[in-house]
């Protein structure tokens, strides 16, 4: 299941998806992001019957990534970024 | 007194040719939303009864009233239904259900269910969120998107224009249609500034339906880009409660030149739905 966190509004989409098939919940996320917006959860609020922990973006933080992730992708960005780098899956995608 | 023009009909509904005194399982579902509650009652899988109502200010409350209204007349009580899901905006508020699971996965399931196993991207229109959600053949997403920070494109929306134009929001569909050209839609999809933006148009000296349709083009053109951003593989159904609205559908068919699915049910109960049939899978998981 590829998940969209994040928001459209008049200025833009700003999306971070999650594809839950690869990631594997380990974790490698949480200490590459600079504004700690990753979390692993136990068990899948969108998939009741999923077994392994899977990362999620924070509830909290999902309608602020246009300004929590500018640093990162704004100006002139880091190529990859450090959350979609940091996954060996190759799980996290930017919109 | 007033006319409350946001005002929406509420539904409730008994299968008449079952009995639950034959059953096995009887699992439920609750759909607590930012304006409308759900509650829905299966008996072994098929559909035996189901509310919708208006949401109050506490959740718990709403819940408990949806419940009670849907079990009305059928001689069911609460303790006799063997497992609950909620779900929805308000579901860890759901007093009475054994596992709350989000508003995604329920409504796959429960426009799997609506629309048939050939659904394949449901858009749900709610008061306040706007979920597109890609499943496969089970029901099972696949992908899914959901906007909830910005009113654009839901209800609490259109409950804004219903206020504004003094014209019932059951009737805005089809006021909508009766324009002999479409106007441009309103520039704006901010629901503030679009209705800053209608006033501007009424003054002008344009008729209601004419803003009407501005608004809903604006409205369903503001949707379908959320639509591609998932992608649009059909068949196509939408859920919630603007899928009742003519004026929207026909737009976003028009638009992404797909006909949507419809269903005999009261479309706002596919979250409920979904939780419903959750719950039988997982009471059957557990014994």
């Amino acid at each position: 299941m590829i998940a969209h966190f994040g928001y459209q509004d008049g200025s833009g989409a700003y999306f971070i998806t999650i594809d839950t098939d690869k990631c594997n919940g380990c974790g490698d996320c949480l200490p590459a992001c600079p504004a700690q917006l990753f979390e692993i959860l136990v068990d899948d609020p969108n998939d009741p019957f999923r077994v392994t922990p899977v990362a999620s973006v924070k509830e909290t933080e999902r309608k602020k990534i246009k300004y929590i992730c500018d640093p990162c992708k704004g100006g002139s960005p880091q190529h990859p970024l450090l959350c979609v780098a940091s996954c060996k899956a190759g799980a996290i995608g930017h919109s | 007194m007033t006319q409350e023009f946001w005002r929406w009909t509420e539904s409730r509904w008994t299968a008449g040719d079952r009995d639950w005194k034959s059953a096995k399982t009887i699992t439920a579902g609750v759909d607590v939303g930012s304006v409308s509650s759900q509650a829905v009652i299966l008996i072994d899988g098929g559909l035996y009864a189901y509310s919708n109502m208006r949401t109050g200010s506490s959740s718990p409350e709403s819940a408990i009233n949806a419940m009670n209204w849907a079990l009305e007349g059928t001689g069911l009580s609460l303790d006799q239904i063997q497992y609950t899901v909620g779900t929805g905006y308000g579901r860890v508020n759901v007093p009475f259900s054994n596992r709350a699971v989000t508003e995604i996965a329920c409504h796959g399931l429960g426009a799997h269910f609506l629309y048939g196993p050939t659904v394949r991207t449901v858009l749900d229109m709610g008061g306040q969120d706007c979920k597109v959600i890609r499943t496969d053949g089970q029901g099972k997403v696949t992908n899914f998107l959901m906007n909830d920070k910005c009113a654009a494109g839901t209800g609490r929306g259109l409950e804004v224009f219903a206020d504004l134009l003094g014209v019932s929001i059951n009737e805005i569909g089809e006021l909508s249609l009766k324009v002999e050209e479409n106007p441009p839609a309103v520039s704006s999809t901010c629901v503030v500034f679009a209705k800053t933006e209608a006033s501007g148009l009424l003054r002008e000296g344009w008729s209601k339906e004419k803003v009407l349709a501005a608004y809903c083009a604006a409205m369903s053109h503001r949707v379908v880009t959320l639509l591609n951003r998932i992608g649009v593989e059909p068949d196509f159904a939408i859920t919630g409660g603007i899928a009742k609205n003519i004026g929207i559908v026909s737009r976003i068919e028009k638009e992404l030149q797909i006909q949507a699915l419809t269903s005999k049910y009261d479309t706002q109960i596919a979250g409920a739905l979904g939780a419903a049939l959750l719950a039988k899978a997982l009471w059957e998981k557990g014994k």
